[in-house]
């Protein structure tokens, strides 16, 4: 009997060390082997010039990012905030259509736009597309309900004795805002605005192409035409450092500023809220819904009605479907089992709390052309099998998802943790039994949204399968590139309205499931 | 054991004339094996003509074809490579990597005279100004008009260090305006719209109507009149000459498949592989058609003279002339 105690005392730590150890490993071996073949090219050869036009760049993606992330959030916060506030007819369609932007080729989007706010634009002369006008337009567009998201969920999570109590207590709405629903948010706000800085910092084509010149321009496009164009790995290596150097010590800067509190205990019902009856605070919420939906719904009309004109499924479309779905889940099932363990182990863990949002965000510091140099460098030198290019996407698409899930699920997992811990300690219950009776149970809608997420992000990318892809082999936002790229424009119009309900249908199901399983 | 070993060392012997059929691997640029482009008929073409598999391998563009050759070096598992242009073709030969093609160099109709014994040219066109001729009655007849005339009448521009394209006018502005090359580049600069990372993106944009003018090839209003049966988009022609783009193909000089892979450069050259140019890649032929281009064609702008640097110019001067284009454009 001492025995068994002693083991249930210990494994439930035990195991989710090493599988904690082992998905830390996984990402550090994946990062290294693309980061440090550039890397050791570059101790061999002299490094990089430092030119004007470097701070120039580095100056510019160091602007347009923080702008985007600070205009994301500051409209992501009332937004969320009046989404969970209110009831109304669609609001479950409108929450689903938050997970479309992120799904979609920045150059989709960037059409969808110019749609839009163009010269020819269906609101033309509105605004000036081209400059940093139309650059924080279409990373707004992005990053707005990626924020909306996570903080809904964030709101979501609060217990609904939390509101019923400030109820009694009498609170108004400003005090259910600064002692429930703000330090909530706290908590998941410094990761939101990172994660949406660094997607940023990442941009490419809308920055070139609504940048209006070279006037406008990131780091990443730098790393780029070093890479390639020059085929110069030392300077992309140097350029590389500078890029993860800036973006490293930003986000433990904006860690430390995270209280990373623990939430209270609740029923984990869903919360009835007593809270923003009056006139005014139906008046903000609807302007600030209203906001945010003139900023999404547009462009997105501007992406899927051209496509209406052009819808034809050809031969290629199903393939191209198939494999986007099969790469989307094998990629997110990978990131949601790499972010599992390291969640637990970060909800138990000051040290791991804080070490882990910085691994997960590695691979989105590391620019993609860099790391794929580098796989490839690695697997022609040391791989005697060729690794399917299926594989290699699977897996950069994995490691770009890592923060997305993670921020989707670690919070949870934080309050799930604090939650049972001592129940199912006192009940015996440890490891895997764990596992399949509690926390799949309590942690199914935050584990299926931090799936959802690293899905969507999968089935919106064009770098990876652009890097490793083959012509047998072809995803959805590949497809409109090729079309694209074969004066068939028309048709990828049509391609990019199929994979936006191809998503939507998605994101749908997904919701609907989970919706399901509550009530069951 | 020994038993086992033997046995499988039966099966491996079996198994081997199965795969004695060739394969040839050719590493060519994304859009040549397309659904859309010229690849499958060209392979099923050439493999009526030999005992012989074709495999194709495309990395991307044919920037990034030759950044794989690179990274792979002497184990690199392409026997030919097909589709880098003249900008390329000098550092690609400095790899070391490829031999000679012992084809004909007469075979090769190009407006310059081919005299390049390593790589083999089998499509080209010149870039041009491509408008709408419902939203211009007068286009520029020359690039200086282009560089000084009303800044209002956008062109989308690709950017020279990501897109082929962007190079091509990158060299011609250079090779019409030399040293004054910067400071043209200042005149043009209220004209254009916004610099497009790739040829597709700024094609978009041209047809979304967002700007009357972009940059892309002589060949383009081919596009448009036989698929979409419309003359609405057409090329300038500019007085100064155009500069020119020629596709090459080389073969690999260690490749096992080396006797194949001349073989297939000289198939290149004849109507089983060019007659899927025209209409598929949409570039002009380099070599004998079976039959004359479409009528179409016969409409298109043809220059009365042709620009182009030698491959070595542009491998020198590549990086400097870059960042002259960035000083004047991004100060």
């Amino acid at each position: 009997m001492a025995e068994c105690d002693g083991e249930l005392n210990l494994s439930p730590f035990a195991i989710s060390r090493a599988s904690a150890l082992l998905a830390l490993g996984v990402v550090l071996a994946a990062v290294t082997a693309g980061f440090g073949p550039v890397l050791a090219m570059a101790l061999y050869q002299s490094p990089a010039r430092a030119d004007p036009y470097l701070f120039q760049v580095v100056r510019f993606t160091l602007l347009q990012a923080s702008l985007s992330a600070a205009l994301s959030v500051a409209f992501a916060i009332p937004f969320a905030r009046g989404l969970a506030r209110r009831r109304f007819a669609g609001k479950d369609v409108l929450v689903n259509l938050l997970g479309l932007p992120l799904s979609l080729p920045a150059i989709v989007v960037v059409l969808g736009i110019v749609q839009i706010y163009g010269r020819q634009g269906w609101f033309g002369g509105v605004i000036e597309v081209y400059g940093l006008t139309g650059i924080l337009l279409a990373h707004v567009f992005f990053n707005l309900p990626l924020a909306a998201r996570i903080l809904l969920g964030q709101l979501a999570a609060i217990p609904s004795e939390s509101f019923r109590l400030g109820a009694q207590l009498g609170f108004r709405d400003r005090d259910v805002w600064t002692r429930i629903e703000w330090p909530q948010l706290a908590r998941a706000l410094p990761g939101v605005a990172i994660l949406i800085f660094l997607l940023c910092t990442a941009s490419f084509t809308v920055v070139l192409t609504l940048g209006g010149g070279p006037r406008a321009t990131t780091l990443e496009v730098a790393i780029y035409q070093a890479l390639r164009f020059d085929f110069d790995p030392p300077r992309a290596a140097s350029l590389a450092l500078i890029q993860l150097a800036i973006c490293g010590s930003l986000v433990l800067l904006s860690y430390g500023f995270s209280p990373g509190a623990v939430g209270m205990p609740s029923l984990g019902r869903f919360a009835s809220r007593y809270d923003g009856t009056s006139i005014a605070a139906r008046m903000a919420d609807g302007f600030a819904i209203a906001m945010a939906l003139l900023l999404l719904l547009p462009p997105l009309l501007g992406i899927t009605l051209p496509g209406l004109a052009n819808l034809s499924i050809g031969s290629d479309l199903l393939p191209a479907a198939g494999t986007s779905l099969a790469i989307g889940l094998a990629s997110a099932l990978l990131a949601v089992l790499i972010v599992w363990p390291l969640a637990q182990l970060a909800a138990r863990s000051h040290w791991w709390r804080r070490l882990t949002p910085l691994a997960m965000l590695l691979g989105l510091m590391v620019p993609p052309a860099v790391l794929a140099t580098g796989w490839f460098i690695v697997l022609a030198r040391f791989s005697t099998v060729s690794v399917p290019a299926a594989v290699l996407v699977v897996g950069m698409n994995a490691l770009m998802a890592l923060p997305f899930s993670y921020t989707a699920l670690a919070p949870a997992v934080a309050v799930a943790a604090q939650r049972y811990d001592r129940l199912c300690s006192s009940l015996g219950l440890a490891g895997y039994r764990r596992m399949i009776v509690v926390d799949l149970a309590v942690l199914r809608q935050p584990l299926g949204l931090a799936f959802l997420m690293a899905a969507i992000v999968s089935l919106g990318d064009l770098t990876a399968i652009m890097l490793f892809g083959s012509q047998d082999f072809a995803t959805l936002p590949s497809l409109i590139y090729r079309q694209m790229g074969t004066y068939r424009m028309a048709s990828a119009s049509g391609t990019a309205l199929i994979l936006t309900l191809f998503t939507f249908v998605l994101i749908s199901l997904a919701n609907r499931w989970s919706v399901a399983d509550d009530k069951a | 054991m020994k038993k086992i070993l033997t046995a499988l060392f039966a099966l491996f012997a079996l198994a081997v004339p199965a795969t004695a059929r060739e394969t040839l691997t050719i590493y060519t640029y994304d859009s040549f094996v397309s659904d859309w482009g010229p690849g499958a008929k060209i392979k099923e073409a050439f493999e009526k003509t030999c005992d012989c598999t074709i495999k194709w391998v495309a990395p991307g563009d044919g920037v990034a074809v030759l950044n794989r050759l690179k990274l792979e070096g002497k184990n690199t598992k392409a026997d030919v490579v097909l589709g880098l242009d003249t900008n390329l073709t000098a550092e690609a030969a400095s790899t070391g990597l490829f031999g000679k093609h012992g084809v004909d160099l007469s075979l090769a109709r190009t407006p310059v005279a081919w005299t390049d014994e390593i790589f083999m040219p089998f499509d080209f066109a010149h870039f041009a100004v491509v408008y709408d001729s419902q939203a211009i009655k007068q286009p520029p007849t020359s690039l200086d008009e282009l560089v000084n005339g009303d800044p209002t009448q956008k062109i989308v521009l690709e950017d020279p260090r990501s897109s082929t394209p962007g190079l091509g006018f990158l060299l011609w502005m250079k090779s019409v305006y030399g040293d004054k090359a910067g400071e043209a580049w200042k005149k043009l600069r209220p004209r254009i719209l916004t610099t497009a990372p790739g040829w597709s993106d700024a094609y978009a944009l041209f047809t979304k109507g967002e700007a009357p003018m972009v940059l892309s090839y002589t060949t383009s209003p081919a596009y448009h009149m036989i698929a979409e049966k419309t003359d609405r988009y057409k090329a300038a022609s500019f007085s100064e000459g155009h500069y020119l783009q020629i596709e090459v193909a080389g073969l690999i000089d260690a490749s096992p498949n080396r006797a194949l892979a001349q073989k297939f450069l000289q198939f290149m050259m004849g109507p089983g592989f060019q007659d899927q140019i025209p209409t598929n890649n949409w570039m002009l032929p380099a070599g004998a058609t079976s039959a004359p281009l479409p009528p179409a064609f016969d409409t298109l702008v043809k220059p009365t003279k042709t620009l182009l640097f030698t491959p070595e110019d542009v491998a020198q001067n590549r990086r400097a002339w870059i960042d002259e284009w960035l000083n004047a454009m991004a100060n």
